[in-house]
Formats: structure tokens, sequence, C-alpha cells
């Protein structure tokens, strides 16, 4: 057993530290307020090779881990949980579906240009009456010809007002037991019929574009189809297995995020002639925060390795995303009291911690579908 | 052209520094690349991407060492060396680190040599100085531009803010200051390569010298963290009662007039 980063792990992590540090702290507040993607973080984020961390070379990646992948998640996230959520999104639901599932040629033309971070991905399973139950996607894609005709409505879609591809689940048939079957099928956003619309006003992550797509006679090509036509709806399970990875690293940044805050309030405020953290009741705090922050973390670890070392981690994925996002969500919170008065004002970031941190526990898989997923692992 | 960057560990003077019995302490400290180190090593691959050629990082220091070098080849070092002088040397300042460095480049022919202006630990600049004084070259410190044109050198030096305009010729070595230019993040790609390339490992030994040699020539004899800042205090009243409380202070308490 060994709990050590490797060098090139510890690299990753400071690189993506000092970044976010350096590029991304001093905006975090704008990116919110003004609830404006940060297009050019973006572009930075793929000049550095971060975009295609999880990929091997020949499609543009940088033949990084889960891990490695896992821990700039969370720097990021540590600083801005818009950027984060755009990021995680971009990689583990816009471009992973391609790399487990694409053919050759799929991958070599929607998968690099995701992975060398010139464009951004999205994925559209969400629909307005089908979101915990995926299953009741009502999106069709009926074959004519040589094409795909798609029609159908997604909401809450990350990235997509920005994205070059979309990759959308749909009804394409019914199997021998007279159930829909659903598949992935990839959707370039210059297409005919397509509308993008991001009109949400939200409570958290603002800065991250989720926009509504309507599908109308969308035509693509039957090539475009995803993985096997049958099993589309395994297919994206699996997706979300990953992605789960990425949530539950997003959640523990904003945990660590919360908890840095509120250690250093702490100590330099002074009520009754002493720095808040001299009393216990505030003390107490600080350990649970910094505790479950380790905990949190040894399970995202531990899902990332046992997903890089090919044994199954739907269960761990699981684990990880449910603890750490709600540890996030604790930790703002109690950041905030931390801090007072102050804590309740934009300019203090913890409060913004706290919105953010409210979506990880609704976004791929609320905290509800989480415990579904663990007890149908136990064999309930 | 035939580049090399000496470069420094350092702890991370922006985390918490301890220290006990006149020694920092090792544990809880960071260390990173001495950041006017890093100046030298983008300068560095800038000027290889110009002329070409190739860049070795060197440095003095310990098996911990390799870290820095390593996100040194991360950025776009060519090549790393690593002097452990961890078993053989207990002790040593800027005469012995600068010693170690002539004996190391008895056998090259480098063109451009790039240091750090100072090190933010000890920060006494005299290492590069030192080191082309050793092996007969020019020196420059404290650059804030550089501008090579077949043997020819151009070079702006930051004097306390103004700028020294300076011609010379290779082979040369500089320190460089804050402002010489921004020093790129290591990529992904970057760091995955950096594992595949070439950091060798020396001991003095290896370079034919020993311990009496190297001897160093001061003396630490305390090592101690400024007192503590403490609170400031505002002086009320009329303006000139003010003033002249001030001066009392002044005077009485702080004892600078
Ligand atoms: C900012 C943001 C970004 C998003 N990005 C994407 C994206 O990129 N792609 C995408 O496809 N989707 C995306 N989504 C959609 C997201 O995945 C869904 O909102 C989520 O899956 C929940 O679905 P729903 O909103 O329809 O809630 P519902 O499914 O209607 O759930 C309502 C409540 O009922 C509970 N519930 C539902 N079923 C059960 C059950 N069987 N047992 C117990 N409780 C249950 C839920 O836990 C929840 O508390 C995003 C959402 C947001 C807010
Ligand atoms: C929207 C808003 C409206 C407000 N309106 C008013 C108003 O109309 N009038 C007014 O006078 N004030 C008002 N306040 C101020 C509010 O009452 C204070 O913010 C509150 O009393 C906390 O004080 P503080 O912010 O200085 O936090 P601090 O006192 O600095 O507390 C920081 C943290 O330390 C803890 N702490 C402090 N001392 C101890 C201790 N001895 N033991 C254990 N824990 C301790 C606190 O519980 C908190 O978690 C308002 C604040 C807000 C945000």
């Amino acid at each position: 057993m060994n709990f050590e980063l490797t060098k090139e792990q510890a690299m990753i992590k400071k690189m993506v530290r000092d970044f976010a540090e350096e590029v991304i702290r001093p905006r975090a507040i704008e990116i919110d307020t003004k609830a404006e993607f940060p297009k050019d973080i973006f572009d930075q984020l793929g000049e550095l090779g971060l975009m295609g961390i999880p990929f091997p070379g020949e499609y543009g990646g940088s033949g990084g881990d889960t891990l490695s992948y896992a821990l700039a998640v969370e720097e990021i996230g540590r600083v801005c949980g818009s950027t984060g959520l755009s990021y995680a999104a971009a990689v583990s639901l816009g471009a992973s579906p391609i790399y487990y599932f694409g053919t050759e040629e799929q991958k070599k033309e929607f998968l690099t240009p995701l992975a060398e971070g010139k464009a951004l991905g999205a994925f559209g399973l969400t629909e307005p009456n089908a979101g915990s139950d995926a299953g009741g996607t009502k999106t069709t894609a009926v074959e004519d010809g040589d094409d795909y005709v798609i029609n159908g409505e997604k909401c809450f879609i990350t990235n997509a007002s920005f994205a070059k591809t979309v990759i959308v689940t749909a009804v394409t048939g019914k199997n021998e037991k007279g159930k829909n079957i659903i598949s992935a099928i990839i959707v370039p956003t210059d297409c005919e019929g397509i509308k993008i619309t991001s009109n949400y006003d939200k409570m958290g992550v603002r800065g991250s574009d989720t926009a509504e797509i309507v599908l109308t006679n969308v035509r693509v090509p039957k090539k475009n189809l995803l993985g096997d036509p049958e099993k589309g709806f395994k297919q994206f399970l699996h997706t979300l297995d990953g992605g789960r990875i990425s949530i539950a690293a997003l959640g523990l940044g904003i945990a660590q995020g919360s908890l840095d805050k509120a250690l250093t309030y702490a100590k330099e405020r002074k009520q009754f002639g002493k720095p808040v953290s001299s009393f216990q009741a505030i003390q107490f705090k600080l350990a649970d925060m910094s505790m479950e922050v380790e905990l949190a973390r040894n399970m995202v670890h531990k899902a990332a390795w046992l997903k890089d070392n090919h044994k199954p981690f739907s269960k761990e994925a699981a684990y990880a995303k449910l603890y750490a996002t709600e540890t996030a969500f604790r930790s703002a919170n109690q950041a905030i009291q931390i801090h007072g008065g102050y804590g309740y004002m934009r300019e203090y970031e913890v409060e913004r911690y706290l919105r953010d941190a409210k979506l990880l526990e609704i976004g791929e898989g609320t905290s509800e579908v989480q415990r579904l997923v663990i007890a149908r692992q136990l064999g309930c | 052209m035939n580049i090399f960057v000496l470069l420094k560990k350092t702890f991370d003077t922006e985390e918490k520094i301890s220290v006990s019995n006149g020694q920092i302490e090792d544990d809880g400290a960071e260390f990173i690349i001495n950041p006017y180190d890093e100046y030298a090593v983008e300068e560095a691959i800038v000027q290889r991407d110009a002329h070409g050629g190739e860049v070795t990082v060197v440095t003095i220091g310990d098996e911990d060492s390799e870290k820095q070098l390593r996100t040194a080849l991360a950025m776009g070092a060519d090549k790393a060396v690593l002097i452990n002088t961890e078993d053989d040397l207990d002790e040593g300042d800027q005469f012995t680190t600068a010693k170690i460095l002539e004996a190391f480049f008895e056998d090259k022919e480098p063109d451009l040599i790039l240091a750090g202006n100072v090190a933010i630990d000890e920060a006494s600049g005299q290492v590069g100085p030192r080191l082309a004084e050793l092996l007969g070259i020019p020196y420059v410190t404290t650059i804030t531009s550089l501008k090579i044109d077949g043997e020819k050198v151009n070079i702006e030096k930051d004097v306390e803010g103004d700028v020294e305009v300076i011609e010379t010729s290779l082979p040369v070595l500089v320190t460089c200051q804050q402002g010489l230019n921004d020093p790129r993040y290591p990529s992904l790609p970057g760091i995955m390569k950096a594992k595949k390339k070439p950091l060798e490992e020396l001991e003095i030994d290896d370079l034919d010298l020993d311990e009496d040699e190297l001897e160093p020539k001061t003396k630490t004899t305390d090592i101690f963290l400024p007192p503590e800042k403490e609170a400031g205090r505002v002086l009320e009243g009329e303006i000139e009662e003010q003033v002249q409380e001030l001066v009392s202070l002044l005077k009485n308490e702080a004892k600078v007039l």
C-alpha cells in the first residue's frame, strides 16, 4: 500500500495550484457576479494540456491518469466552483465517452480537438421530464437513409453554448421486450435545427455555462452514433460513474477551500481579546472540517486509483461523490459560520462556496441517486 | 548554444517557517525553485528556442532536489544535473557552492550561464559572480533583458530601478531579475516528458573534490526570526501635540533620533 503521489502527480498538482492561484483566483468573484463563462481561462487550460489529462497523446491528450485529473479538478475547485464544474464536465462528460466508446475515426475527428483544448464538449442527457430517471428520455433519433433525424429537448446542459459537439442521448427504437433503446449520438452544434440558449439565472456555479437545447429535425450521419447502438444506456451509466469521481474532486476542492479560508480567518479574527480560533467551539468546527476533507480526499483518490487500475469502481465513485459533495456543503456552511457576519458577504467568498457546493449534491446524480446506486451495489 | 542554468531549491518564504535551535525546520517547510531561478530557466528556454542548442539545469542539493530539477525539465530544459552533497558536506557557504560549480564546469564549454539574482533564503547574490570570476568569464547581475546576436550580447540591467545598458560577448554569466520574463507553467505534456529526460547525479568525489577544499569561509553564528510586528499606535489630539509626542517617542522610546 502506498499513499504517496508519484512525482508527476505531485508536479501536476503544484502546477494547477499555481495556475489557479495566480490566474483564476483574482477573477473568481467577478466570474460569479457577472455570471460570465471565462472562455479565455479555458483556452489557457487547453494550452497547458489540462483539457486532455486522461487521454493518450495520439488523440491530443496528455497521457495522464484519473488521479492526476482529479488533482487538477480539486485545485481548480478550491478557488472557483464555476470554472471547476465546466472543466470537469468538459473532460468527463463531453470528451470521455468518445474516448471510451468511440470508433477510431470518431476519436480522431471529435475527441482530438477536445483533448487539445481547441474546443469544448458537452453531454446532453437531462430533459425537462427525465432527470434522475434518465430512462424516461423522450428525445428521438429516427433513421432516414444514412442519417439520424433527431427531435427533442435537453435542459441544464453544461458548456453547451460554447461546445463544438454535444453528445445527445435519444430513443432509437424498442428492444424485444418493448423497452426503449437509448443511444448516444455525437451532434456537432453547428447542425441545422439546433437551438441552444442559456437563460438560467442560477444560485451558484454562475460562471459555468448551463443551457437548454432544442433539437428540431436535426440531421447527423449514422456514423456519429457513439458505441454500441443497443447499449447507449449502459454506456452513459459508465460515463456517469467516471464523471462522479470528478464531481467528487470538485467537492473536495470546495471543501478544502472553505477550510483554508475559515482557518486563516479564525486565527486572525479577535473577539473577547483573543483569536476566535482559541475558542473550543470554533476549534471543534475546524477539527471536523479538516477530518472530513481528508476522508473525502482518501475516498476520491481511492475511486480514481481503482479506475486507473481497471478494477470495479462504481460503488466507490458513488461513495466519493456523495461524501465529498456533502462535505463541501457542510464545510462551506461552517466556514460562513466561522466568519460571522463577514462570511455572509460576497467579498469573503465563503458564501459563494456554499452556493457552488449545493449544485454538486444535484448534478451528475443527486445525493439520493448516489444512495440508490450504493444500495443497488449492496444487492438491495 | 550551450546553455546552463544554476538552480537552487529553497523553502517557500510565503509559507510558515519555523526555527528551532538556530536551524530552519525542514519538516513543515514547502520547497520550491528559487523564484529568481525560474526567470533563469525561462530565459534559457527562450534563448535556446531562438538560437538552438541545449539547456542543462544544475543544482547542488540533496535527493529531494530532484523534484525542482524535474520541474525545470517539465518547463522545457533538456538535461539536469544534481550534485548531491548530502552525505559529504555538513555545511557550506557561497565559497563552497562556487568551488563545486567551478569543478563541474571544468570540462564544459558553456556559452551562457544563467542564475537567479539572489536566492530568497540567504539572499547573498554571490554564487553567480563568484563562479564567473573562477571561470574567468564576464558577468552581469540583475538583468531585465537579454539579446544575443552571434557573439555579441546586449543586456539591460536593473540598477535600483534605473536601467543600465551593457554590451558584452559570449561566453557570459548573467543573474536574472524580476521583469526579465514571465516564467511559464510546466505543461501537462512537459510534465509527462520530463520523466524521460536525462538527470545525472554526481557527488563531490566524481568532481575530484574533497571536503577539505570546500570548507566554508564564513560561519553562521545564529538564525532567528524577526520579532513579531506589534500593533501600530494612532496618536490623538491636536496636530502640534501629536508631532511633539511623535518626536519624543522617536527619541526616547524607539531611540532613532
Ligand atoms: C448547473 C447544472 C448543470 C447540469 N449539467 C448537466 C449536464 O451537463 N448534462 C446533463 O445531462 N444534465 C445536467 N444537469 C442536470 C442534472 O444532472 C439533473 O438536474 C439531476 O440529474 C437531477 O434531475 P432533475 O433536476 O430532473 O431532478 P428530479 O429527478 O426531478 O429530482 C427531484 C428530487 O427527487 C429525488 N428523486 C428522484 N428520483 C428519486 C428516487 N427514485 N428515489 C429517491 N429520490 C428521488 C431527487 O434526488 C431530487 O431530490 C445539470 C444541472 C444543473 C443544475
Ligand atoms: C445582514 C446582516 C444584518 C445585520 N444587522 C445588524 C444590525 O441591525 N445591528 C447590529 O448591531 N448588528 C447587525 N449585524 C451584525 C451581526 O449581529 C454580527 O455579524 C454578529 O453578531 C456576529 O458578529 P461578527 O460578525 O463580528 O462575528 P464574530 O463575533 O467575529 O464571530 C466569528 C465567529 O466566532 C464565534 N465566536 C465569537 N466569540 C466566541 C466565543 N466567545 N466562543 C465561541 N465562539 C465565538 C462566532 O460565533 C462566529 O462563529 C448584522 C449582520 C448581518 C450579516
